[in-house]
């Protein structure tokens, strides 16, 4: 692996070495001292083209964590808003030294294109592009539901090297605009799970039909089939005003996880985050024993720790 | 005085040798064995050329090109699109009127008139816009731009598709009044988001799913293409069809043409050959409106033009600078060069698969755009008596593209790197031999290439 820049295509055994190296950094950020010195002496650039405090936040604290130097650079008042382009940008960084660029942007496909160029020698991470992918979000998910399938199955022991063979994930809300849930997809189904969408036919994306997954309509529907996770997707603001559903209250009714539905279910709840109480995930919901949301959080380090030095060390 | 050329030993239409005797910009004589005839009689300045294994073709006529002046001379120029036209075999082009002003007066139609002329590789053809600026709400002055010494005949807002039906079933009423046709670019503007931030990017369907772009359905394109024909029915004008792109535009043309109403369509090249799945990585050079589609959509494309429901190949040659392809996709610029790989793709998706004929070629690059427009010089037979707007080609040399060898001044080539067949050896615009041996020699008015 030189980049990583999506889970379409990532082997299975690329996908657990970085599961299992994450079980490793998670042991790590447990530490007092949560530090490692493989990466000393490296530049890792964030180079955000998106507002997104917490990806961002997440890879800093991974890349320090290894020793790493790390330099944010931020669309946002830099040489960008003077319509500098993508490719000198990079051409900057890459002069500067850049060992790893970790790009979050709006275009689809800017990681691809970054990766494919001759721009930069740097290896390249996807924070996420667009609508396409965000594959580190998809690897610390997968990494939290390993964790909850495993603990469900084996009384002890490291879940380590095991995948999630069987097990049924839910996900709910705006696919067609989701970067996570199109990670989520190719990876959950490398790993061997089952994959269910529930969402209204306007927030699914038209090619739907070919995807190796589930589709319902009806949330109540795709909770009867018991799911063992439940991932519910965040509904943008832009898109409550009536365009692709009437109302924000219409979408909680239907395909919103209320109190009523959590009820109903047993199985893990995750959220990508930010969330929106009380219109795609309760409040209860949210605080609820089964949501692994914080975990997530946690674990959103560890991955990107694992996945900074794989690429940056060669070790595999 | 115009130089004689006796070309001897080629195949018109790719049949029986035969050798071309032309003077005066005519075909003066064609058959067997004029060569022994005639050479004898030849003065020293006559130039005979070898057509062995060579096919003769009649000039390629090209309804849609896009040559950027005025505006965005760092693009293209007419000067430099008409070598690009000369060098792919085209005797004449339409040049959209998406320039900057656009070209939607007299005053800017003679201009771009008057820049081929004087440039003198091609015949160049300015086309008018329908609407005012092309902004889709008031008539453009299409009269003027008729009796204007570029006689535009030809309306189209190409790049933009007239949405507003009451302005379109105007457009064509009044463009019947003044003798020409409109030239429609199907996309339904809702459909694809037009001028909002998530505006189409490539074709909807099982690739954009994946790759999380905004997708371009093909009912966008088709919903206009039936509206329009009834349209054109109801007020019984003439309907063009720009790039038509998807299978079930082909079935609704079909019915059209089944009920006698007045509609012609065009195919570009690379709708013809290329496909949606290369959008996969993500290469700004396969962005292009309307978008690449699938290879079914590719498949029922050739067989309507084999079988004439589409009536003709239009490059919608569309040269960029570098920088508008060397970006995010989302950013980046639609289009693609196509003048001077047009024969070679042309030939690969319908020549060699069978679907059709040399002497079929001719009608769908040359004969039918020809018929469309009304020119009575152009598409021609290759017969005595008739302009010399002739084209040599070598069907059996394969060439890989190299946009950097081109001479269009956009290196947006989709075909980059491709091995293709048949290559455009010799070009006659009016006897005047502007392409010789795959080179461009000089033009009719005497400019040449460096």
């Amino acid at each position: 692996m030189k980049h990583l820049l999506a889970t379409e295509g990532l082997a299975y055994d690329d996908a657990l070495a970085i599961l299992d190296t994450a079980e490793e950094m998670a042991a790590v950020s447990s530490r007092e001292v949560k530090k490692l010195p493989t990466l000393r002496g490296r530049t890792v650039v964030n180079l955000f083209y998106e507002d997104s405090t917490r990806t961002r936040v997440s890879f800093e604290a991974a890349a320090k964590r290894l020793s790493a130097d790390v330099v944010n650079f931020s669309a946002k008042g830099s040489s960008v808003s003077k319509g500098e382009s993508l490719k000198d940008t990079v051409q900057t960084l890459d002069a500067m030294g850049a060992d790893a660029i970790v790009i979050r942007h709006s275009a689809s496909g800017s990681a691809a294109q970054l990766a494919a160029s001759d721009w930069s020698e740097a290896a390249v991470v996807n924070a996420g592009d667009g609508a396409h992918e965000h594959p580190t979000q998809a690897l610390l998910d997968a990494l939290t539901l390993r964790r909850g399938w495993y603990s469900g199955h084996s009384a002890t022991g490291s879940p380590r090297g095991t995948d999630l063979a069987g097990m049924k994930v839910l996900i709910v809300g705006d696919i067609v605009h989701s970067r996570v849930a199109r990670s989520n997809v190719w990876l959950l189904r490398t790993l061997g799970a089952e994959v269910h969408f529930a969402a209204p036919a306007t927030l699914l994306p038209y090619g739907v039909v070919s995807w190796p997954v589930i589709v319902h309509y009806s949330l109540d529907e795709a909770l009867e089939a018991a799911p063992d996770a439940v991932m519910m997707l965040r509904v943008q603001a832009e898109r409550m005003g009536g365009v692709f559903f009437p109302t924000a209250a219409e979408y909680t009714r239907r395909w919103g996880l209320t109190d009523e539905r959590l009820a109903r279910t047993q199985a893990m709840i995750l959220h990508p985050g930010p969330m929106n109480r009380g219109v795609e995930i309760s409040a209860a919901a949210a605080d609820s024993p089964q949501a692994k949301i914080l975990d997530q959080v946690a674990h959103g380090v560890a991955v990107r720790m694992a996945v900074l030095h794989l690429l940056l060390t060669g070790e595999h | 005085m115009s130089t004689t050329y006796l070309i001897t030993g080629a195949r018109p239409y790719g049949e029986d040798p035969q050798d071309v005797l032309i003077e005066g910009g005519r075909i003066a004589e064609i058959g067997p064995d004029i060569g022994h005839r005639a050479a004898p009689q030849l003065t020293d300045d006559a130039v005979i050329i070898d057509g062995s294994g060579l096919v003769l073709l009649p000039g390629m006529v090209d309804l849609h090109v896009h040559l950027r002046e005025p505006g965005r001379e760092d693009a293209e120029t007419v000067e430099t699109g008409s070598r690009a036209a000369a060098a792919g075999g085209f005797t004449a082009v339409h040049a959209m009127a998406n320039s900057s002003p656009v070209a939607d007066t007299a005053g800017v139609v003679e201009q771009v008139h008057r820049l081929g002329l004087d440039s003198g590789w091609t015949e160049v053809y300015p086309v008018g816009a329908i609407t005012r600026g092309l902004g889709g709400t008031v008539l453009a002055e299409l009269g003027a731009m008729a009796d204007s010494s570029a006689q535009v005949r030809m309306f189209s807002d190409d790049g933009h598709c007239v949405n507003n039906a009451q302005l379109m079933r105007r457009a064509l009423e009044y463009v019947k009044t003044i003798g020409g046709f409109v030239a429609q670019h199907a996309q339904d503007a809702h459909l694809t988001g037009w001028d909002t931030e998530h505006v189409a990017q490539m074709n909807e369907g099982k690739v954009s799913a994946t790759l999380g772009l905004p997708g371009w359905p093909s009912v966008a394109e088709e919903a206009i293409i039936a509206r329009d024909v009834l349209l054109a029915d109801y007020t019984g004008a003439r309907l063009h069809i720009c790039h038509v792109s998807t299978a079930g535009s082909v079935e609704i043309i079909r019915w059209a043409k089944q009920r006698g109403i007045q509609v012609t369509a065009e195919v570009t090249p690379h709708h013809l050959m290329l496909t949606d799945d290369l959008v996969k990585s993500y290469n700004p050079v396969y962005k292009v409106n309307p978008p690449l589609r699938t290879e079914a959509d590719t498949l029922a494309l050739r067989e309507a033009l084999a079988e004439g429901i589409i009536d003709c190949v239009g490059t919608d040659h569309a040269p960029h600078p570098d920088q508008a392809k060397e970006c995010e996709w989302a950013q980046a610029a639609m289009g693609m060069t196509g003048l001077e790989t047009a024969l070679p793709v042309v030939q690969h998706a319908m020549v060699e698969t069978g679907l059709i004929s040399w002497r079929r070629f001719a009608e769908i690059t040359s004969v039918r755009p020809s018929d469309i427009y009304g020119h009575d010089h152009q598409g021609r037979p290759l017969a005595a008596g008739e302009p010399a707007n002739l084209i040599l080609v070598d069907p059996s040399v394969t060439t890989t593209v190299r946009p950097e060898d081109h001479a269009t001044k956009g290196r947006n080539s989709p075909f980059r790197g491709l091995e293709l067949p048949g290559q455009v050896r010799h070009t006659f615009l009016g006897g005047h031999q502007v392409l010789a041996q795959g080179e461009l020699t000089s033009s009719r008015t005497g400019r040449t290439a460096r």
